[in-house]
């Protein structure tokens, strides 16, 4: 009979991502409620060290999969040692992020086993011996709880939702034979350009400052840049703002850009557009700065400042900077 | 299963056509009021717009580029009740050449896996080199059909694109992820999702839109593809988002003065900074 619950963990260059640490917490949660043992699976070359980490935060058994083939990362071939390692151990919750890798991963594996598969999930527990995946559904204008029909339960968590917490375990490592046939991997990483400002990507953010359209150009961006430096934050912007070109897709926040979970999320010069609070609206603190007292952003915000955003920023950086000095 | 040579004789000038699949969903309207009905069953459809899922026009879009750039044919699959039709015809008046309309009861509560079994079973009696699918659809926003679709018919995916390159017999394309960006290869026939990045949707002309009036829709109900159709994923409930407390406005009269109170706040009650 389907028993525990396993994670997927996600590396990248030899070190845990954050989303692991997440996921390994909630898995321990989840399997403290009914005595249950939390296993990972933890894929790619040289890695087995990682294992430890995981231990750490909660996880019991590391499945270890070890070969040049799983580097970097290929659907095709995780997805097919995931589905074994699955097949072999019956695990009855399977838990994955919902980050880029995650994404494209999970609803892979979930077809594989011809199971459920509840995605980007803001809230996950046990009612009645089963799981039940809490998620946004139409942007966030409303929730669905979601229970799945077969084993495994699959659910994949929204990042920086979850607390990680240490709590140790064993992290006993189990190494898995993974044979890969390479003719069968269709799809090949020709190239990776990393993002060399330094930033944390906007998923991953725990603060975030967004400039909109009231930023008036690219150049006003810089004072939000001075205030994300302080905050050790990222700079995250409207898509009236992308669209102008004054800030580059990969920053656009939103129904149509990125979903984000920070501690703090600080909206400037953004009216508040139903996209705009689809992509950010799951943020723990919200902030909105805005000359407009009518702008829809101030329904959501847990602090509202109605003021020209030119004025106040700069002084925000400077309050800032002592507060944090 | 290729019913068009991609490639000819090398020693003839290069044909190559491509055979494409767009599949698009309708979706509410993103200005769309969404009410929960009182019993927590799903959502009040009453008052709602129904628009192509926006992802899915990057898809259509990026399927007529490839048509107009190498010659060959866009065929538009949606699964969905009787209005989803409008959606298909949307697509046909951009460009698309023809439709199938996966029509049925049967599939009211079908969760990812069924959609994209309904749409394998399709897809699969068509001539296919590309298949695109939108990224995630924006009303259930599980973003999992495509690949779903993808290992239905055992092919290999690209997920979340933001530029495509068709070389003839492979598709190179650029997928952000966090903190980089990948540039992936892979081989025909295969599944790539698009995202906001990807290309400009057109507008659908009049003319477009009185010619697609006459374009071919092929209708099927759930018998004809040999399915199962029972959904491993259920929503149980429906509930309203949470509710957030309400804000506070920071009071002031200066700049600097509603700055300092902004800050201690962070620091002391919402201990975020
Ligand atoms: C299908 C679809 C998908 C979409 N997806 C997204 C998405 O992913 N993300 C997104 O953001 N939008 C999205 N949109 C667009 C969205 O509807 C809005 O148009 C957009 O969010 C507006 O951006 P904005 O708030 O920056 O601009 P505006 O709405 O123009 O707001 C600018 C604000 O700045 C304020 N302002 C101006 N000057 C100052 C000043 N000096 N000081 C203080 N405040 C000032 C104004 O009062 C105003 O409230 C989408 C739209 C559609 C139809
Ligand atoms: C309570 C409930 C009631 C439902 N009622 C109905 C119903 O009455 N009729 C019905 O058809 N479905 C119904 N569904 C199914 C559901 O709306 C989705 O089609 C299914 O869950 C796929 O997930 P998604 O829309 O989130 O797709 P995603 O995985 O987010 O979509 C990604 C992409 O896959 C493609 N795609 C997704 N769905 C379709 C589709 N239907 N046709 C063509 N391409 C598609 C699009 O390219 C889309 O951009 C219901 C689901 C639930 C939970």
């Amino acid at each position: 009979m389907a028993k525990g619950v396993m994670i997927v963990a996600e590396q990248r260059d030899g070190a845990l991502r954050k989303i692991s640490l997440e996921l390994a917490s909630t898995a321990r949660k989840l399997a403290d409620q009914s005595g249950d043992e939390v296993s990972a699976i933890l894929l790619g070359s040289g890695i087995e060290g990682l294992a430890v980490e995981l231990g750490k935060y909660g996880v019991d058994k590391v499945f270890v999969g070890d070969n040049a083939a799983l580097e970097p990362y290929v659907t095709e071939a995780h997805a097919e040692v995931v589905a074994k390692i699955v097949k072999e151990n019956d695990p009855s919750i399977l838990l994955l992020g919902a980050s880029v890798q995650g994404k494209d991963l999970s609803s892979r594996v979930a077809a594989k086993l011809a199971t459920g598969l509840a995605t980007d999930c803001t809230d996950v527990k046990i009612d009645g011996g089963k799981l039940v995946a809490t998620r946004p559904m139409y942007a966030g204008k409303c929730y669905g709880e979601v229970v799945v029909a077969a084993n495994p339960q699959m659910a994949s968590l929204r990042p920086n939702v979850f607390p990680a917490a240490e709590n140790a375990k064993a992290g006993a490592v189990v190494k898995v034979d993974v044979a890969i046939d390479a003719a069968s991997i269709k799809s090949k990483v020709l190239e990776v350009q990393k993002d060399t400002s330094g930033k944390v990507d906007l998923t991953e953010a725990t603060v975030i400052v967004s400039g909109g359209r009231g930023m008036k150009g690219p150049e006003g961006f810089a004072i939000l840049d001075e205030l994300a430096d302080v905050l050790k934050g990222t700079v995250g912007a409207s898509r009236a703002a992308v669209d102008a070109g004054w800030k580059a897709q990969k920053d656009q926040v939103g129904q149509t850009g990125k979903v984000v979970s920070p501690n703090l999320y600080i909206a400037c010069g953004i009216s508040g557009a139903i996209q705009h609070l689809a992509g950010m609206s799951s943020s723990k603190c919200i902030v909105a700065i805005n000359k407009d007292a009518e702008a829809p952003i101030f329904t959501k915000a847990d602090y509202g400042v109605v003021d020209d955003l030119f004025k106040v920023i700069p002084e925000l950086t400077a309050v800032c900077k002592k507060l944090v000095a | 299963m290729r019913e068009s040579p991609r490639l000819c004789d090398a020693q003839e000038k290069e044909v190559l056509t491509v055979n494409i699949i767009a599949c698009v969903k309708q979706v509410p309207d993103t200005e769309a009021q969404i009410k929960v009905k009182a019993d927590g069953s799903g959502i009040e459809e009453g008052q709602i717009k129904w628009v192509m899922n926006p992802y899915d026009e990057y898809g259509v879009e990026e399927a007529l580029k490839l048509k107009e750039k190498n010659g060959g044919e866009v065929t538009v699959v949606s699964v969905g009740p009787a209005r989803a039709m409008e959606t298909i015809r949307t697509a046909l008046a951009m460009g698309a050449d023809k439709g199938v309309h996966i029509c049925d009861p049967v599939f009211d509560g079908a969760d990812a896996f069924v959609v994209a079994n309904a749409l394998a079973a399709v897809i699969k009696t068509l001539p296919h080199d590309i298949i695109l699918c939108g990224q995630r659809a924006i009303d259930d926003d599980a973003g999992q059909v495509g690949s779903m679709l993808a290992e239905a018919l055992g092919l290999p995916q690209l997920t979340l694109v933001t530029k495509l390159e068709y070389t003839g017999s492979t598709v190179k394309v650029i997928r952000p992820i966090e903190g980089a960006q990948l540039s992936v290869e892979t081989v025909l026939p295969c599944v790539v999702t698009a995202q906001k990045g990807l290309n400009e949707p057109r507008y659908a002309s009049l003319p477009g839109i009185m010619k697609a009036k006459k374009k071919p829709v092929d209708v099927k109900d759930a018998a004809a593809l040999g399915i199962a159709t029972d959904a491993k994923a259920k929503v149980a409930k429906t509930i309203p988002p949470p509710a957030r407390p309400p804000g506070k406005i920071i009071c002031g009269d200066e700049p600097a003065q509603k700055a300092a109170e902004l800050g201690r706040l962070l620091r002391e009650e919402a201990k975020a900074i």
